[in-house]
């Protein structure tokens, strides 16, 4: 198998169909190798990874760090809240100080769109977006996929929905352009206050009415709301929320045969999700998170210049 | 000192002038204008063949930053940046700190403008009270001290009301409302405009009714008390649309339009680069179409800067906390003649009109400029020549510029205002 042709994973919409595979069938090697006794694969040894977290994050950041762990890579922690940052560096002047620790590869979780690409043009190191603002969050879009392909056995012509707060959704974007190139149907739902305008030129579709929107899909994939939104009047109450775009037991019903239901977390019980969806055999919640860990081996071996045929040897 | 600028073409589209002419500069006056002028008559000679020589080109909108922002420019390297620019007058906005919303303060820049000696710095003062939109700021204090115009410059006028007064207080002085079209409840913590590229890009966008609103709002106000608004760096169709049809109507409604709102679009935003962020925002590619078909029927008055210098470290950073703004003076002639004249063919005259004529006019410049017995006022371009923009070149202390590296056609050659003979360089 060739060499990753991407010196960084700043976002899903530079990467082609092949990168992608490449990408996830990396993933389900090292899926393999941990399932049996010896976890470590220790490919990244005396490599040393950075994880700049800006912005809070425990679950990704802990996802990161087990593959990080399990590649045998040397880590360090820098989050925002302990660092010079809140004393007013900026955020130039911290990239040039992580820079000066020679890091091979930088992990950045960021509020502000295009930040990764900001640390990417100043540093000489490989950079990984671990969701920059509303822009993009790469690695959770392919977690996703491999959870999709895992579970449906296919990852193209399927009906995906992603519903909930497409506008402010770092998730969203990753994932139109993953699904979108692999060859699938997706469609968003959501109130019209929280689904940004032209968004259908990037090829998905826009059903406001949920129930519609998910009688054919393959897959529903709900957004986390976060309560500040209602603050901020994109919707009158989460109750009201819940009952136009909460995926409920009756909405689970009438979903197809097979159709499975998905969440990047954390999940918000009684609003976007309720309980009895979240808890049942149509949810694969919890693969999604254990896939995120081999899914970001397989992201951080690639970038490291590992090739494929290494494992499999 | 005598100064000779021989075998340019003369061009004063306000007096029907367009002809090869020489013209004899002596201690800052034109004295001889006519079809050849002997070379050992000046003790310096441009040989300027096929340059265009125009009245100096007047700037409606420029942040010179001084007093308060001078580690990104002051007025003297702002008034330098103008005539390297080729522009021999140019509009100071209120926006220093403190506020240019006195007497005291206009004083001190026209001042600090004569003392640095490149081009005239024409001041416009705040509508309101340190531009807080509640009380009028002593606008005929100001008028008499030279101001232009006003406006709370970064600011909508507050209120309707406050509008109405200014409006109406104007007339008094035959001076512009210059409209910072922006309804800030529309604009919160936004970076650009709102449409495919900001949804792509997951910023937070200025929707273009945030500016129609506004301009709709004036508008009618100032149809109903009769006084004059001047809407600043206009970027929608829609506006646009409001502005022609209130000038059908008869009323008194100018507006200016900046080269980047010409020249670029949103898609530019697609590598984040803070240099491509300003408000208003650069707008949708049918905005843009629309503000050169302005440009082409004669509903835009003016082509100005919105010169607006920052330091280094205000752009290089997160594109959701950088300044808005990008500077101007330099790169306007390169930009507006490479797009206006070689791209969409408008003519030499109707580019004089804009970057030129009409400008004077609003700020009360006499007309007819190019005339024996007028003070030397002048600006030369030449429409023909490449010149790839390199910011090394600029006077200005500023380097925010997203024009850095392109290469256009048209440069300016000389700025020439009284006895300053600026020989102008933006590239290579």
């Amino acid at each position: 198998m060739k060499k990753f042709k991407h010196k960084h994973l700043l976002g899903i919409e530079p990467l082609s169909k092949e990168d992608i595979t490449q990408i996830l069938d990396t993933a389900k090697i090292f899926k393999g190798i941990c399932k049996g006794t010896n976890k470590k694969f220790p490919a990244l040894k005396g490599k040393l990874i950075l994880n700049l977290f800006m912005e809070n994050s425990t679950r990704t950041r802990s996802s990161f760090e087990i593959a990080e762990k399990r590649l045998g890579a040397d880590t360090l922690n820098f989050s925002a809240s302990a660092s010079s940052l809140s004393k007013g560096e900026s955020f130039y002047d911290t990239i040039k100080t992580l820079e000066s620790m020679e890091p091979h590869i930088v992990v950045i979780r960021h509020s502000s769109p295009g930040s990764s690409r900001f640390l990417a043009d100043n540093i000489d190191a490989s950079v990984v977006n671990a969701g920059d603002g509303a822009h993009e969050h790469p690695t959770q879009a392919l977690l996703d996929a491999y959870t999709i392909r895992e579970a449906l056995g296919t990852l193209e012509g399927l009906n995906i929905v992603i519903a909930g707060d497409i506008k402010h959704s770092r998730v969203v974007r990753s994932n139109i352009w993953l699904l979108k190139k692999m060859g699938n149907n997706v469609t968003l739902s959501g109130p019209p206050t929280l689904i940004p305008v032209d968004v259908d030129k990037l090829g998905v579709n826009v059903d406001y009415n949920f129930d519609n929107a998910i009688k054919d899909a393959d897959a529903v994939m709900m957004l986390r709301i976060q309560r500040e939104r209602m603050v901020e009047s994109f919707f009158p109450s989460l109750q009201e929320f819940n009952m136009l775009y909460g995926l409920t037991r009756k909405r689970m019903k009438s979903l197809k045969e097979g159709a499975i239901v998905m969440h990047p977390g954390p999940i918000n019980r009684g609003v976007e999700i309720n309980s009895e969806v979240a808890d049942s055999k149509r949810s694969v919640i919890l693969e999604q998170v254990s896939n995120g860990i081999y899914v970001r081996m397989a992201v951080l071996f690639l970038l490291a210049g590992g090739q494929i045929n290494e494992i499999s040897n | 000192m005598k100064y000779l600028i021989k075998n340019g073409k003369v061009v004063d589209p306000s007096i029907g002038l367009n002809k090869e002419l020489d013209i004899l500069i002596e201690d800052g006056m034109i004295t001889e204008i006519s079809d050849s002028i002997e070379d050992n008559r000046a003790d310096k000679v441009y040989d300027v063949k096929g340059c265009i020589v125009a009245p100096g080109f007047v700037d409606l909108h420029a942040h010179l930053r001084e007093p308060g922002g001078e580690r990104a420019e002051t007025i003297e390297t702002g008034a330098m940046s103008a005539m390297n620019g080729g522009f021999t007058h140019i509009c100071a906005m209120p926006n220093t700190s403190p506020c240019m919303d006195n007497a005291a303060i206009i004083s001190l820049v026209l001042d600090k403008a004569k003392t640095a000696g490149y081009a005239e710095v024409l001041p416009v003062g705040a509508v309101s009270k340190k531009r807080e939109g509640k009380e009028l700021a002593s606008i005929g204090e100001m008028v008499q001290k030279g101001i232009v115009g006003v406006s709370d410059d970064g600011y909508p006028v507050a209120t309707s009301d406050l509008v109405k007064k200014a409006l109406e207080y104007c007339i008094l002085f035959d001076i512009p409302l210059m409209e910072h079209a922006e309804d800030l409840t529309l604009t919160k913590k936004a970076v650009m405009n709102e449409g495919f590229y900001s949804t792509k890009l997951g910023l937070k966008g200025m929707p273009s009714i945030a500016e129609d609103i506004i301009v709709a709002r004036d508008i009618i106000v100032n149809s109903y008390v009769k006084g004059w608004l001047h809407i600043q760096h206009l970027s929608t169709e829609y506006s646009l649309n409001l502005v022609r049809e209130a000038k059908n109507r008869g009323e008194r409604v100018t507006c200016e339009v900046t080269p980047h709102h010409l020249f670029l679009n949103d898609s530019y935003l697609d590598f984040f680069d803070t240099n491509y962020i300003m408000k208003p925002p650069l707008r949708s590619e049918k905005d843009r179409l629309a503000l050169i078909e302005g440009i082409k029927d004669g509903t835009i008055d003016a082509i100005a800067t919105d010169h607006a210098p920052h330091p280094n470290e205000h752009k290089n950073c997160e594109i959701d906390i950088a300044a808005f703004g990008i500077i101007g003076f330099e790169t306007a002639i390169p930009v507006i003649f490479d797009l206006l004249y070689h791209k969409h063919g408008v003519s030499i005259e109707r580019i004089i009109e804009l970057m030129s004529i009409n400008p004077a006019k609003i700020v009360k410049l006499e007309e007819g400029r190019i005339m024996e017995g007028k003070k030397a006022d002048l600006t030369v371009v030449h429409p023909d020549k490449e010149v790839t923009v390199n910011p090394k070149y600029f006077k200005s202390k500023a380097r925010n510029t997203p024009f850095k590296g392109l290469k256009l056609k048209g440069s300016p050659v000389l700025s020439v205002l009284r006895e300053r003979v600026v020989e102008c360089k933006v590239g290579d």
